[in-house]
């Protein structure tokens, strides 16, 4: 009988017990999906559909992998000119052109399309031949556009009004107004990426590359080909690889000076903020409320303040990820600092060692390896944050990323900075991550 | 006395040998500093040159900007309440997108982690591939992703979301599959002995193991993420960053504003920064 008595007490305990899981995890599942439910009205999801713009989102992709050449007449001066991508930069030189446009005359230009197509500039007529539809002419004249289509309906390929006339294919687009007649071409892979057409060596294969290299035959008077051709692509204005590779650097130099700096400053402060190191309350209590202010102000709300102090560049974005980390840092390291082996210290002071010293050997080795790997991990995430922080004060990568989407139709460039960026940052994890393992498992006391 | 002489000698040369290395790793520690040294100055120096204001110019400055918000903050302080109530909904933007992203880049990163995890992998041969996406999502930084969504999708919310997310889902993972690394494979084993599926055995084996260092980690990332959702804001997607930019390229004249959202940033940081470290605290002591 008594032993009923003590079970039921253990039994209801049980019960409880298991409803109160029971409420955890069922409850737990559901508070999620009431908040995302409420997020997805909140946010506007359902709306989302009306302003996604999918035509923006296939520029950007065919953008990435293609690119397109211009051949324009203009109907007023009578002249051609071909661009790759229609930009002042990348205008093939007066008198060559690309092979699938063939210049018959000054006035009549043939210009070979993708599937056999082929369009003919003749005076301000096009005539666009495309296979398995027929003959498209279009003449450019004083009144208007005239346009003769074949038997048929229209295609929705082609839009016609008295003042436009709009055919795209999968084989390029043709434009004609009364003032230029405009066929563009799309190519695979990224335009003029080494060499633009003014250089001497546009066009040639790696192959040919390579022996010009070592060839003692000078394609630019003065100038070995090899350095020529560095200098060729170093100074490529389309991509302008010394710009990138300089704003790449610039991010790095942001991470690297802000880490560094931050632990430079960090740790005399660290010790000022430690329990067991920094014999006056007051001054702990100040300086550990400084690191909570310096962090709870936000990279973002320093890089605003010092933006305004320095002006745009790259030191800005350091100072303003050095004195964020400074916070981050201070709490970690006077963390670090409080859990110390006292018996080290002690030991050291037994064989007679000034206080100097006594951090020296008694403190420092115990304390590197978590700042090394703080320092490292640390070196890696600011760089991501030099990223952005560049983009807000105008420096590095960042920026140029954000440039490059403003204007809104150099993709291409977009996919270039996007890829650097991917490798810049994992390049910097792969380098830290190493270090980290180096410096770590080989210091065995920092003697 | 021989032996003596002889046993003196060889701890001359295990002293001079410890001597040596002592040097040795002295002149690489010397080495080391001095190069450090070296980048450092010489990296201050390029770092100076390429900004548009020097920094000794700029040193000066440095609080002119701070000093005009708030003088005219203070002269305009009766604003300031209502200016903090007006950003409200903004903030509360912010913190919905660093919230939502945090949630959905965690059940993300379980996934990816458990799929990445020896022993717990559903595919054991994909484990390599699972490894190198979450190092790509990762390594992505926000402001990518979230540019390009804003090109596609406009405005808005959604676009920081997505990309904080992404980032997310490839950060916590690496750090959940650190922890699935230590979970104990009886309870996985024991279920799947009485025929549970892969999902079963995850959701019931592994996750009640791993939930407290799960939550812990999602909560510090929570913290991240407002400071993340901040910035994208003033990059150009919704929320108080965008307030914030606004009110400051409009200048002065509306400092009253920009001081209204330091000050709501600032608490809402330090207010969230408190909690999840209560929590954590909590959550580790008792695991």
């Amino acid at each position: 009988m008594s032993m009923m008595t003590d079970v039921t007490p253990t039994r209801l305990d049980a019960i409880r017990l298991f409803r109160r899981k029971r409420l955890v995890t069922f409850g737990f599942p559901a508070v999620i999906l009431a908040y995302f439910i409420y997020i997805f009205f909140a946010f506007d999801i359902p709306g989302l559909a009306d302003r996604a713009r999918m035509d923006n989102a296939k520029i950007l992709v065919a953008d990435s992998y293609s690119y397109k050449t211009h051949v324009t007449r203009d109907n007023r001066v009578g002249s051609l000119t071909i661009a790759v991508e229609g930009e002042n930069k990348g205008t093939w030189p007066e008198g060559t052109s690309p092979d699938w446009v063939e210049i018959e005359s000054p006035d009549r230009t043939r210009i070979e399309l993708k599937n056999g197509e082929e369009v003919l500039i003749d005076g301000n007529t096009m005539r666009y031949d495309v296979p398995g539809y027929g003959l498209i002419e279009a003449e450019a004249g004083r009144r208007g556009i005239g346009l003769r289509l074949p038997e048929g309906e229209v295609p929705d390929w082609i839009s016609a009004s008295d003042t436009r006339v709009d055919i795209t294919t999968a084989a390029g687009r043709v434009t004609l107004t009364r003032a230029r007649i405009e066929v563009m071409r799309y190519h695979f892979g990224w335009e003029l990426f080494w060499f633009t057409l003014d250089s001497p060596f546009y066009g040639k294969s790696p192959g040919d590359l390579i022996g010009l290299a070592f060839s003692d035959e000078r394609l630019v008077a003065g100038k070995s080909n090899l350095a020529a051709m560095a200098h060729d692509v170093w100074t490529n204005r389309m991509w302008q690889h010394r710009d990138v590779i300089w704003a790449i650097f610039e991010t790095i130099l942001m991470a690297f000076l802000g880490t560094m700096g931050a632990g430079i400053v960090a740790l005399p402060l660290a010790f000022a903020a430690a329990r067991n190191f920094s014999p006056f309350m007051a001054v702990r209590a100040v300086v550990r409320r400084v690191f909570d202010f310096v962090r709870g102000v936000d990279a973002l709300i320093w890089t605003i303040i010092l933006a305004r102090a320095f002006g745009p560049g790259p030191l800005t974005g350091a100072l303003a990820i050095l004195i964020t980390d400074t916070g981050t840092f201070g709490k970690l390291f006077y963390e670090a600092l409080e859990n110390v082996d006292k018996r080290e210290i002690e030991g050291v002071q037994s064989t007679g060692a000034r206080p100097l010293q006594r951090y020296r050997f008694g403190v420092i080795p115990q304390i590197t390896p978590v700042l090394l790997s703080q320092l490292l991990y640390y070196l890696e995430s600011n760089t991501r944050s030099a990223t952005i922080i560049g983009a807000i004060t105008g420096g590095g990568i960042g920026l140029l990323l954000t440039q490059a989407m403003i204007t809104q139709k150099d993709w291409e460039e977009v996919s270039y900075y996007i890829i650097l960026i991917l490798v810049m940052v994992m390049v910097m994890d792969t380098v830290s991550g190493w270090l980290r393992r180096r410096l770590i498992t080989s210091d065995d006391g920092g003697h | 006395m021989s032996d003596l002489t002889a046993e003196q000698a060889g701890v001359g040369r295990v002293q001079d040998a410890y001597m040596a290395m002592t040097r040795r790793k002295r002149t690489y520690g010397a080495v080391m500093l001095i190069v450090f040294v070296a980048l450092m100055v010489s990296g201050f120096r390029v770092a100076d040159g390429r900004n548009a204001g020097g920094f000794w110019n700029g040193i000066g400055n440095i609080f002119q900007f701070p000093r005009e918000v708030l003088t005219e903050a203070v002269a305009k302080v009766a604003n300031l309440p209502g200016l903090m109530w007006k950003f409200l909904p903004s903030l509360i933007e912010t913190v919905n997108i660093a919230a939502a992203s945090t949630l959905l880049g965690a059940l993300g990163a379980i996934l990816l982690s458990l799929l990445a995890t020896r022993g717990l992998a559903k595919w054991p041969r994909l484990i390599g591939l699972f490894r190198r996406l979450m190092d790509v999502l990762r390594a992505v930084p926000e402001i990518v992703i979230a540019l390009v969504l804003i090109f596609i999708l406009g405005g808005g919310p959604v676009p920081a979301m997505i990309a904080i997310a992404i980032h997310t889902a490839g950060a916590l993972g690496k750090l959940f599959s650190e922890v699935n690394e230590n979970a104990s494979l009886k309870p996985v084993e024991g279920l799947q002995s009485v025929g549970a599926t892969w999902g079963q055995r995850m959701w019931l084996g592994v996750i009640p193991q791993v939930a407290p260092n799960y939550l812990s980690y999602a909560l510090l990332r929570f913290e991240i993420n407002i400071r993340a959702s901040a910035i994208l804001g003033f990059v150009g997607s919704g929320g108080i960053g965008y307030d914030l930019k606004n009110a400051f390229s409009w200048g002065q004249g509306r400092y009253d504003e920009v001081a209204a959202i330091f000050l709501l940033l600032f608490g809402t940081i330090v207010f969230f920064d408190q909690i999840s470290s209560h929590y954590r605290n909590k959550l580790i002591g008792e695991g």
